[in-house]
Formats: C-alpha cells, sequence, structure tokens
C-alpha cells in the first residue's frame, strides 16, 4: 500500500469494477474467511435469490469451477453456503463476484454469531421425540393385547406379565422423554408460579407411579398407555413451537448478519477491513463512493453527499463536509470520504432511537399469549378438580383412600391439557410457513398472535407507502435528445435523481470526462462549450423561492434551461391496499418525518385522509402511545431508523426488506417485493389464524367437558383414557391443517 | 403363553434397531436440509465424473 498516499490525502478510490448500475460493489467478505486447523479455509455465506433446486445446482458449480475448491453445499433449507479451499483468503472475494455474476446475492456471516443453542435444543427434542414415539408404539401394542384380553378372558397372569413388559418399555421413556416438561415445571414451582407443564408432570408421575403399584399387586388399572402417549403429543406441540420460534429467530438473525458489514479502516497507514463492531471509537475510517457509512463518526476531510432516507425518510442527499456528523446506515454518494469514529455516546442519533426503542418496547413484553393466559387459569382448576375429586370419594362417599386416589389421578390423566399444548404450535407452525412461501418473514412468535384483530394501520411516507426512490415525472413528453443527454450524463453520479433519470433512458451511452461537482451537479467541458446540469444555481437559473419539489435543469450551449421534475413514486397498489383496508373497517394513517409538501399528496394519492407531516421520531411514538392507550390495536408499517421505535410501540409492525437495519430489527413481519400487499396478506393470516386457535381451544375444552365427569365419577378405565387422549389431539391438528389449504 | 416371552423381545430389538438408526440419521445431519436432498437427486452431473455428457 502506498502509504504516504493514503495518509495525506483521501485517496480510497477503489478501482471502479463496474459502472454503479443498480449493484454496489461486492463488499470485502475476508473478514469472514475462516483460517482451518489443516491449513484450509471456509467462508459461510448467506444466499439471496435461491428459489429451486436448479439454483442450488448452479451455485454449487459455480463455486466448484474456482480454482483451490475443496467443498461447496448449500443448505436449501437455510439458504447457505458453505465453502471450503485451498489457498488465500481473497478467494472469498472471488466467489461472491462469481455469485454475483449468475445472479446470487451472497452475504458473509459468523456462524459463531447465530445462535446454536436452539438447534441443539431443538435435536434434543426430537431425539426425546423419537424415544417417546418408539415407546408408544410399543406399549400400545400390549394394551391392545390387554383390551383384547379383557374381553376374552385373558389370565390375570398374562395380564400381569404384558403390564410388567409395558412399564420395563414406558418406565424409562417417561423419565427420558418427559425431562423438558419436568425441568420446566420444576423451575416454575420453584418461583412460586405454575405453568401447564405442572398438571403434566404431576399427572405423567402419578399415572407411573400408580400403574407400577397395580402392577406389583396384581391390579387392572395401568395407565402406562396413556402417560406415554401424552408425551408424545405434547412432544410433537412442543417441537412444532421451538420450530416457529427458531424459523423466526433465524428470519430475524438473517436480517442482523445481512447487516454486518465490513468497514476500511486505517491503521498505522495501512487499509484493513474488519468487521464493523470492531471499529473503536477515534479510529479512521475510509468510505468510498458509494459505500454505506459504517459507523457514526465526523467527517474528517473530504466534501460529498450522503443519502440519509433511512434515517430521516428524506429522499433527496445531504451534502456534508468536514466536521459534519454522519450516521451508519447512510450511503456515501459522492466523493470518498474520511472519518473519525465516535465513541457510542448517549448524545448519539442511534442510541437516541435505541433508548426510544427500548422503552416502547416495554410495552410489548407484558404481551401474554394466548396459551400462557389460558394455563394460569387451567392449572390451579385441574388441581383443584383432582383434589376435590379424591377427598370427595373418601371423604364424602367413604371409599378407601386407595382406590378415592387412583379416581383423582385419572381426572389428572383425563384432563392433562394434550390438545391445548397442541393447539397454538401447529396453528402456528402452518401459518408461518403459509407466510413464508409468499416472501413474509415472521420474526417473533408471538407476532402472529399480536396481528390478529387490528383496526388501525399506520403508514410512514418514505420507502413503505412510496418506493423511496424519485422517479422522472412526464418522462414520455420531455424533449427526447434532452433527456437522452441528460441520462448520459447522468450515467456518471451516484445521486439518486441522477439514477432516476437513467432508468428513465436506460438506453443512453456513458460519457467520458464527466466531472462531479459535489452538492451542486455535473459538468461536461465539449467543443461548443459547457453542458451542466444539477441545481439552480449550478445551471444559472433564477432562484424561486417557493416549493419547487425534487427537480434537475440541464444547461447547454447556446440553449435556454430545461428542467427535469421528480416525484417519489407511490407503490402501484397503495391505493388498493388502502381502500381494501378502509372496506374492513380499518383507520388508516400517515405519519412521515417528510415536508408537509412531499407528504399531502402521497396522502392524497393513497387516499388517506389522517396524515401528520414533519413527525420527529419522538413524535411518531407519542402518536402510536396515544391510539394504543386509547385501546387501538395498532399495526405500524415503515421503514426508516426514524420508524423504528414507532415499530416497537405499536401492537405489531411490519417493514419492507429495503428498510434500514434497526427497523427491520424491530420490526415483527419483514416483506419482500415493490407490492405493499402483505399488509393484507398478513393480516389476513393473522385474523384466520386466530379463529382457528379460539376452535382448537374450544374443540380441546369441548373434549374436557365430555370426559372430566366420566372421570369424577369413577368410570374412566385405561382404555377410555387413551382413546380420549388421542382423538382429542387429532382433532385439534386435523382442525389446524385447514389453514393450509387454499 | 411361553412364545410371547420371545416373541415380545424380538419385536422390542426390532423396533429399537429402528428407533436407534434414527437416532443415528439425526445425529449425521440428514435432517438439516430436507429440501435441498429432495432437490439433489434432479442433478444431472455426477460428482465424480469430470465431464458430463451433454444434452441434445
Amino acid at each position: 500500500m502506498a502509504d504516504t498516499a493514503a495518509d495525506t490525502t483521501i485517496a480510497l478510490d477503489r478501482p471502479k469494477r463496474r459502472q454503479c448500475r443498480g449493484d454496489p460493489d461486492h463488499p470485502d467478505v475476508t473478514a469472514y474467511v475462516i483460517d482451518l486447523a489443516d491449513g484450509r479455509r471456509t467462508l459461510h455465506l448467506m444466499i439471496e435469490g435461491i428459489h429451486c433446486g436448479g439454483c442450488v445446482a448452479k451455485i454449487e458449480r459455480a463455486a466448484k469451477a474456482l480454482p483451490g475448491m475443496v467443498d461447496a453445499r448449500v443448505n436449501m433449507t437455510t439458504r447457505r453456503l458453505t465453502a471450503t479451499w485451498d489457498g488465500a483468503p481473497s478467494v472469498g472475494n472471488d466467489l461472491v463476484a462469481s455469485l454475483g455474476e449468475i445472479g446470487f446475492g451472497a452475504v458473509p456471516y459468523d456462524p459463531e454469531r447465530l445462535q446454536q443453542s436452539d438447534s441443539q435444543d431443538e435435536r434434543s427434542l426430537l431425539r426425546a421425540l423419537a424415544v417417546a414415539g418408539f415407546a408408544a408404539a410399543n406399549v400400545m401394542l400390549l394394551s391392545v393385547a390387554i383390551w383384547a384380553g379383557h374381553a376374552q378372558g385373558m389370565a390375570e397372569a398374562t395380564r400381569t406379565l404384558l403390564h410388567w413388559f409395558s412399564a420395563l418399555i414406558a418406565l424409562p421413556a417417561l423419565v427420558y422423554a418427559g425431562r423438558p416438561f419436568y425441568h420446566s415445571a420444576w423451575s416454575a414451582l420453584r418461583h412460586g408460579r405454575t405453568n401447564m407443564d405442572v398438571p403434566i408432570t404431576l399427572g405423567v408421575v402419578l399415572a407411573a407411579a400408580i400403574s407400577l403399584h397395580e402392577t406389583i399387586v396384581g391390579g387392572p388399572h395401568a395407565y402406562f398407555d396413556s402417560a406415554i402417549t401424552l408425551l408424545f403429543f405434547l412432544l410433537i406441540g412442543r417441537y412444532l413451537d421451538r420450530r416457529a420460534r427458531r424459523l423466526a429467530r433465524a428470519a430475524a438473525e438473517r436480517l442482523l448478519a445481512l447487516g454486518a458489514q465490513s468497514v476500511t479502516v486505517l491503521m498505522g497507514g495501512e487499509t484493513r477491513t474488519v468487521p464493523a463492531e470492531q471499529v473503536a471509537p477515534g479510529m479512521t475510517v475510509l468510505v468510498a463512493a458509494g459505500e454505506r457509512v459504517g459507523v457514526d463518526g465526523t467527517v474528517e476531510n473530504g466534501l460529498s453527499e450522503l443519502d440519509t432516507s433511512l434515517i430521516t425518510g428524506e429522499t433527496l442527499p445531504r451534502p456534508v463536509k468536514a466536521g459534519d456528523r454522519v450516521f451508519a446506515g447512510t450511503v456515501n454518494l459522492g466523493a470518498p470520504l474520511r472519518l473519525t469514529a465516535d465513541a457510542v455516546g448517549d448524545d448519539t442519533l442511534l442510541s437516541e432511537i435505541v433508548r426510544l426503542m427500548e422503552a416502547a418496547e416495554q410495552g410489548k413484553a407484558r404481551f401474554v399469549g394466548i396459551a400462557d393466559r389460558i394455563s394460569r387459569l387451567y392449572a390451579p382448576v385441574v388441581h383443584l378438580l383432582a383434589l376435590g375429586t379424591f377427598l370427595g370419594w373418601w371423604l364424602i362417599i367413604g371409599l378407601a383412600w386407595q382406590p378415592a386416589l387412583l379416581i383423582a389421578i385419572s381426572v389428572l390423566i383425563v384432563t392433562c391439557p394434550c390438545a391445548l399444548g397442541l393447539a397454538v404450535p401447529v396453528v402456528q407452525v402452518i401459518a408461518t410457513s403459509r407466510l413464508m412461501k409468499r416472501s413474509i418473514l415472521v420474526k417473533s412468535s408471538s407476532a402472529l398472535e399480536r396481528a390478529a384483530n387490528i383496526d388501525t394501520v399506520v403508514f410512514d411516507k418514505t420507502g413503505t407507502l412510496t418506493l423511496g426512490r424519485p422517479s422522472l415525472i412526464d418522462g414520455d413528453t420531455a424533449d427526447p435528445t434532452a433527456l437522452r443527454l441528460a441520462a448520459s450524463l447522468a450515467q456518471s453520479s451516484r445521486h439518486p435523481l441522477a439514477r432516476a433519470l437513467v432508468r428513465a433512458a436506460p438506453t443512453a451511452e456513458p460519457f467520458d470526462g464527466v466531472e462531479e461537482v459535489s452538492g451542486q451537479g455535473l459538468r461536461r467541458e465539449t467543443a461548443d462549450g459547457e453542458i451542466r446540469m444539477g441545481s439552480r444555481r449550478f445551471c444559472g437559473v433564477a432562484e424561486d423561492d417557493g416549493d419547487v419539489g425534487m427537480e434537475l435543469w440541464l444547461s447547454r450551449p447556446g440553449q435556454a434551461p430545461i428542467r427535469f421534475a421528480f416525484e417519489d413514486q407511490v407503490r402501484s397498489d397503495a391505493a388498493h391496499v388502502v381502500a381494501t383496508l378502509k372496506a374492513q373497517g380499518i383507520a388508516v394513517e400517515l405519519i412521515s418525518g417528510d415536508r408537509t409538501a412531499a407528504v399531502g399528496p402521497v396522502a392524497r394519492e393513497a387516499g388517506i385522509e389522517q396524515w401528520q407531516a414533519a413527525a420527529t421520531p419522538a413524535d411518531k411514538v407519542a402518536r402510536l402511545n396515544a391510539l394504543t392507550g386509547a385501546g387501538r390495536r395498532v399495526m405500524m408499517v415503515g421503514d426508516g431508523l426514524n420508524d423504528a421505535p414507532a415499530l416497537a410501540a405499536a401492537t405489531v409492525s411490519l417493514s419492507p426488506t429495503s428498510a434500514s437495519d434497526i427497523a427491520q430489527t424491530a420490526a415483527d413481519f419483514v416483506f419482500q417485493g415493490e407490492a405493499l400487499t402483505p399488509v393484507l396478506t398478513v393480516r389476513q393470516t393473522a385474523d384466520r389464524s386466530a379463529r382457528l386457535v379460539t376452535q382448537n381451544f374450544a374443540l380441546a375444552f369441548g373434549y374436557n367437558v365430555i370426559t372430566v365427569p366420566i372421570a369424577v365419577a369413577g368410570f374412566v378405565t385405561p382404555l377410555i383414557a387413551a382413546i380420549a387422549m388421542s382423538l382429542s389431539s387429532i382433532v385439534v391438528v386435523m382442525n389446524a391443517l385447514r389453514l393450509s389449504r387454499r | 403363553m411361553e412364545q410371547l416371552v420371545i416373541l415380545i423381545p424380538i419385536a422390542l430389538v426390532l423396533g429399537l434397531v429402528g428407533l436407534v438408526a434414527f437416532l443415528w440419521s439425526l445425529k449425521s445431519g440428514q435432517y438439516d436440509d430436507l429440501e435441498g436432498a429432495a432437490n439433489r437427486i434432479l442433478f444431472d452431473d455426477d460428482e465424480d465424473d469430470p465431464d458430463p455428457p451433454k444434452k441434445r
């Protein structure tokens, strides 16, 4: 590295790989390459855009074509690629580049930072499920023989022998497969609480104990089959629940990792690429043109423009010079910048927003899922019922205490909330995968429940109702030669308005010798004179005090300047979505941080009457708190950093994938694509899931209404308990599966 | 009834073999990527075939 040059000037002009036609330069991924013990290197990448097996084959073939590549395998479920090679770390950059060439975006991630414990938990649950399933099947086989023998007069000795076999299979399985429930019940009891696992544990342990006792004395009441099938069904519910949570977490992690980026720092005269979180305050950070700023900092030198749309919601870039503060998440559009990284002090914008978000999230933490609310009521009722049954039979009717206890235990077994344990997770898993197929990521496990029955939707403007990028108004009526000329000039700039011109005339050839004057415009010397394109003043047009909106002027030698006007285009289906929501009786609002003149037309176009402009992040939170305080259930749709606190304050929130990282972290759902219809899809799916969950609880309770009196009256035999338990679980699962149709 | 003493253990051992096989497949990562495995069988090029036959 030529350190003198790098030290004294901001000469971080990376070799331009390609003109910036929408796709940014590939970042340096070498910071994420891991050295293996055998001298090989490995890199983990998240791949965007895998749709089918063909994509997997294409990616693996492209990766294996690189020199030294030993192994490259795509996991299609998690959309991750693990590549191992012999050679320099820079092969990683080649890999990302060659994947980019065949149309797949790749983002490196550090597998250490992803939560491993969760998938291990899931595996141990699956192991417990396998053991319980094996034991349940075999015990059931023996039980069928016992029930058949009951009708055909099986000898008592044979029955006891079969009971002993059942005990031999069931008892170790109960000890092994029941551990998740025993742990949870024990920790709840120790903290003086009770949860759904307490009656489960009590039922299973008592059933096993009484069955063992019956087996020893040669009696008929052995409930091994009920105890183990109960565990089996409950483990299915627990496994599905964990799986839904992991999928939600994986979605969140993917977004976090996508936000992780490398930062170029200057250390001892050498430039080095490090992950953003390793940057210490006071370090010198270089930001190339077109690169996203990775840290908060102060500009040391350089003159450029930053795209701050993700932070402030403004479409137009903001000029920066030495001494200005810049924030992580903004994009450097003009010339290279040199920054000093700041301490993440309490006065930074980011920490202010994080504080607002944390305060808002406390409200959300108080949310209690329907399953927990029900179990809070259910567990004490069941325990009292069993106790009452025991006391009633023993003291009032005068039965001996052993048979009275047996009846009380049969009440516990019959009421064990097997169907209750399945009611929510089955629906959630199906709903989540349904949404994922429609490119909507569910990020928190309670999100679906919260999204049900909302009555107010609040939209942000820039990037949410609109696409967040300007487009040329009346491109068809503009003078075609002038437009072509303007677009040719614009090819050399990253300014959003220039990009909009290029999109309007995509065939325009780029010019050589175009010079960008930061914050003002572009100019090019020709034989006839200078062509200029940029602001009013830059092109020598008189200033206008009124609100002129977004515009560019083009001045050519000997001709009158021409004006190009731009607007931030509203998403094509915004009006339709708003109209549909209103037709469903939902209040729709728009709150934006942008100027009144910019917000009004968008609100009119989308058909929203209730709108507020120039709102600060705190204003947005205040409005949402006012709404939720009035008992409204609010869905917030937003994308900017300034929306993040409001997203956290809402009952439930959505964010497009184009949103800032922090907004995506705060949101419960993240949707892809240019359409707004996911808002409707989420609402509809959540409402239907809520209905199905209610039905499932009704089914589970209906089953208890029938079986509990039978149990209290002392008529429950092991056969009735086993049939009732399996039947109710199957009915609940079948009901949930209705969601996957259509 | 004596047959039971032989038959039930045999049935149990067979069941256990299945259980162990499942636990082994779980441990060796065969359930990590169900979607990919379903598609991989359709890939045309053999991994040890350096020059896959051209399609007509």
